[in-house]
């Protein structure tokens, strides 16, 4: 199956053997015809309005208002609504260094997302700690932080290499499974079990 | 200079002095320091009322402060050394906090990374690490085995008092426990995740119903210890760094740093590409205050203005990559020279640019300037008196906009500045408004040196021989240029390696984050994003 988004064609895409491992891993069991049918909707929905979290440390923040800017305007795909509030935004563009200080504030925003959620690390210093990387004071990836969805190299990256990590996105996100799948509601007692808090009991 | 050094040896018996005799360093004990310091502040014909920086030194046997003090009128700058006294577990120096308000930021960072106590500081507290890390990270025996301070994502410990440390009457060193805000204040926290602080800076604010008490300015969200690993690296390699301190000034940081090498290791760079780098770097000027004029009207509300803004910074960021292959960390300045040669286009695109700013300028001032509100939300706002701008360290067009000539570019002349036309931009209000207004002026001004470079650059090698393993005698430098957003000091030290022993930044927006507490108190609440923007910080440059 081609997944692909409207404004590029498949061909363009570099990995496309990741995207088709993916989507076989989804249908290895079928897919149900009616609620296969309204994932694929509601994936077409959600797929095109992505809402990033403002979340910007250092210099790939700066690309990243760039990217929401005229001149490559990510209005055109539908990821122009950025939130300042992680309650209402859907993923979170991890643009800059992450320190020490920063973790805790970091993993509590990225606990503070909606579901579902995701994660992009964009440049060298989210992936692996970039240049810094024998700082005493820098995290070494954000991936042993949080779960991450899509990595864009750069430092920083181009705002084209940023569209091109947001579409990949957009891609995984068309062939998730919403009813069943990522839609699934978490019980209470499965988020406490994730989430302890000191001092208090189940 | 000969003047003061004749003063203090006079006054001070006990001082000596290092380095050549130009520019001397006066070393004092620390019993004497409290008292030079004050001499030198109140000395009623050249008062060194601005303190440029405080480095922390660790030279293994002992621990020390190495200060640097302008005169804001002369220019004259005095570096003096004071040895730390007590015991590496216990070091002490006197506290020059109550001399000028900047030092209690400026000692608090010597504290966090060397351990060094001021005494009399009335906030001795780690500045950007966490109150629980483990040792000194600047220190030379500093262990940095990543298990003593792993990384946890637990909340950090915060505390609600600072210590003071002061001497009781037998001389003994002690700690007494201090709020950092009254008992029945209502403290409100505001960032490091908010959209108007500008990167990942925190404000613990004190409010009184709408007015501002008291903020206290929590750092170190994104301090990634770019000195220590300076330490580790060859001086080559050490320049990639000044791309992400400030990375609106990325070129002119560059500049500075490959100024200071040059300077140390007697390296002569072509007139060609002297003339490259400080086209650079008002290429940078105007594309940083571009993106100033955007993201603070963005914060103030009018969010049509980024649009118009980053239309220019598009342009010269075209021009830029044309030439050094990238569109922000350029890394284009190098020991020696430039990395490569202009773009063949290079000299029109600058042209085309110069075509299109004035009408863009005009179009900035019609769209917001006189915009009524925008008035009404700046003028009046945060304003900063001349002589706290001074006491403050606050350089650069915010320090322009309250009446202080300190455009190092006029006053510390490098390069080919001083054979440039080009006015300094002042103003006396002293309030948002003015800081705003400044920045804009001094767009015309890059553009106007611009104009008188673009047609003139010579030909010629754009970059001498320099070896490969690059050693610099042993010795100590220290240089003040202009970025972006105010005075960039660099002090390098050198043992004779190929690796720099110490090499200490001092950017121009700690300062300026410093003196957001003074600037706010008494202000709406309302404002502070409106005064916190008008300062133009960048986070990165902050913590380094």
């Amino acid at each position: 199956m081609e997944v692909t988004t409207k404004s590029m064609p498949y061909e363009a895409f570099k990995d496309n053997e990741y995207i088709e491992k993916l989507v076989d891993e989804l249908r290895a069991s079928g897919t149900n015809i009616v609620v296969g049918s309204l994932d694929k909707l509601i994936n077409w929905g959600r797929s095109n309005s992505i809402w990033p979290l403002t979340f910007a440390t250092s210099c790939c923040g700066i690309e990243f208002v760039s990217l929401g800017a005229a001149r490559f305007d990510m209005a055109r795909f539908g990821w122009e609504v950025a939130r300042s509030s992680p309650r209402q935004a859907d993923f979170m563009m991890v643009a800059g260094t992450i320190v020490h200080r920063m973790v805790p504030v970091f993993r509590r925003l990225y606990d503070q997302l909606a579901e579902p959620k995701y994660v992009i690390a964009c440049g060298s210093c989210a992936i692996s700690g970039g240049p810094f990387l024998k700082s005493y004071h820098v995290a070494k990836g954000i991936e042993d932080i949080v779960p991450v969805d899509v990595f864009v190299p750069g430092c920083p990256p181009r705002p084209e290499a940023m569209i091109y990590g947001i579409m990949q996105l957009s891609r995984k996100i068309k062939v998730e499974r919403f009813f069943g799948g990522v839609n699934r509601k978490q019980k209470q007692e499965e988020f406490l079990a994730a989430h302890p808090v000191e001092g208090v009991k189940d | 200079m000969a003047n003061i050094t004749k003063k203090i040896r006079t006054l001070f018996p006990q001082a000596t002095f290092e380095g050549d005799e130009n520019k001397p360093l006066v070393v004092i004990p620390n019993a004497q320091w409290h008292e030079l310091a004050k001499a030198l502040r109140n000395d009623p014909e050249m008062a060194m009322d601005y303190l440029v920086t405080i480095v922390g030194m660790d030279w293994t046997e002992n621990l020390g402060c190495i200060y640097y003090l302008m005169n804001s009128v002369t220019d004259e700058v005095v570096g003096v050394k004071v040895l730390a006294e007590g015991t590496r577990q216990q070091p002490v120096i006197d506290s020059v906090a109550d001399l000028w308000p900047v030092a209690v930021t400026y000692e608090r960072e010597v504290y966090d990374f060397f351990g060094i106590i001021f005494l009399n500081n009335p906030d001795m507290r780690r500045l950007f690490l966490n109150i629980d890390w483990v040792g000194y990270p600047l220190r030379k025996d500093y262990d940095a085995n990543p298990a003593i301070n792993p990384v946890s994502t637990e909340s950090e410990r915060q505390t609600d008092f600072t210590d003071v440390y002061t001497r009781n009457e037998k001389g003994e060193v002690v700690k007494n426990e201090v709020r950092v805000f009254q008992k029945d204040d209502f403290v409100v926290n505001i960032g490091p995740q908010h959209p108007a602080t500008h990167g990942v800076l925190r404000f613990r604010t004190a409010v009184d119903g709408e007015t501002i008490k008291k903020i206290d300015v929590y750092m170190g969200y994104i301090h990634r210890g770019v000195e220590k690993l300076c330490e580790d690296l060859m001086y080559p390699q050490t320049l990639h760094y000044m791309d992400r301190l400030d990375y609106f000034s990325a070129h002119n940081y560059h500049h500075a740093l490959c100024m200071i090498i040059e300077k140390a290791a007697g390296i002569e760079i072509s007139r060609r590409a002297q003339v490259i780098r400080v086209m650079m770097d008002e290429l940078s000027r105007i594309a940083s205050h571009c993106l100033f004029i955007g993201t603070y009207c963005m914060d103030l509300g009018a969010t049509t203005m980024l649009f118009y803004t980053l239309r220019v910074r598009e342009q010269i960021l075209d021009i830029m990559e044309k030439t050094c292959g990238a569109r922000m960390t350029f890394n284009y300045d190098c020991i020696g020279g430039v990395m490569q040669d202009l773009a063949p286009d290079f000299v029109a695109d600058v042209k085309a640019l110069l075509e299109v700013l004035p009408k863009n300028i005009k179009e900035y001032n019609e769209v917001f300037t006189g915009n009524v509100i925008a008035k009404n939300r700046m003028e009046g706002v945060g304003v900063l008196s001349k002589e706290d701008a001074i006491a403050y360290g606050v350089t650069g067009p915010s320090g322009r906009a309250s009446g202080w000539a300190c455009d190092m570019r006029k006053h510390m002349p490098y390069s080919i500045y001083s054979e440039l036309d080009f006015e300094e931009v002042l103003a006396t209000e002293g309030d948002s408004m003015a800081r705003f207004k400044c920045r804009l002026r001094e767009i015309e001004e890059s553009a106007k040196i611009l104009a008188q470079l673009v047609d003139n650059i010579p030909d010629g090698e754009y970059c001498v021989k320099v070896p490969k393993m690059l050693k610099l005698p042993a010795g100590s430098w220290f240089q003040i240029t202009e970025g972006c957003r105010g005075a960039f000091g660099l002090y390098l030290e050198s043992d004779g390696s190929p690796k720099p022993f110490r090499l200490k930044i001092a950017p121009p927006c700690l300062p300026q984050a410093a003196a957001v507490d003074h600037i706010t108190r008494g202000q709406k609440i309302a404002d502070l994003i409106t005064i916190g923007g008008s300062l133009d910080y960048i986070v990165p440059d902050i913590d380094r």
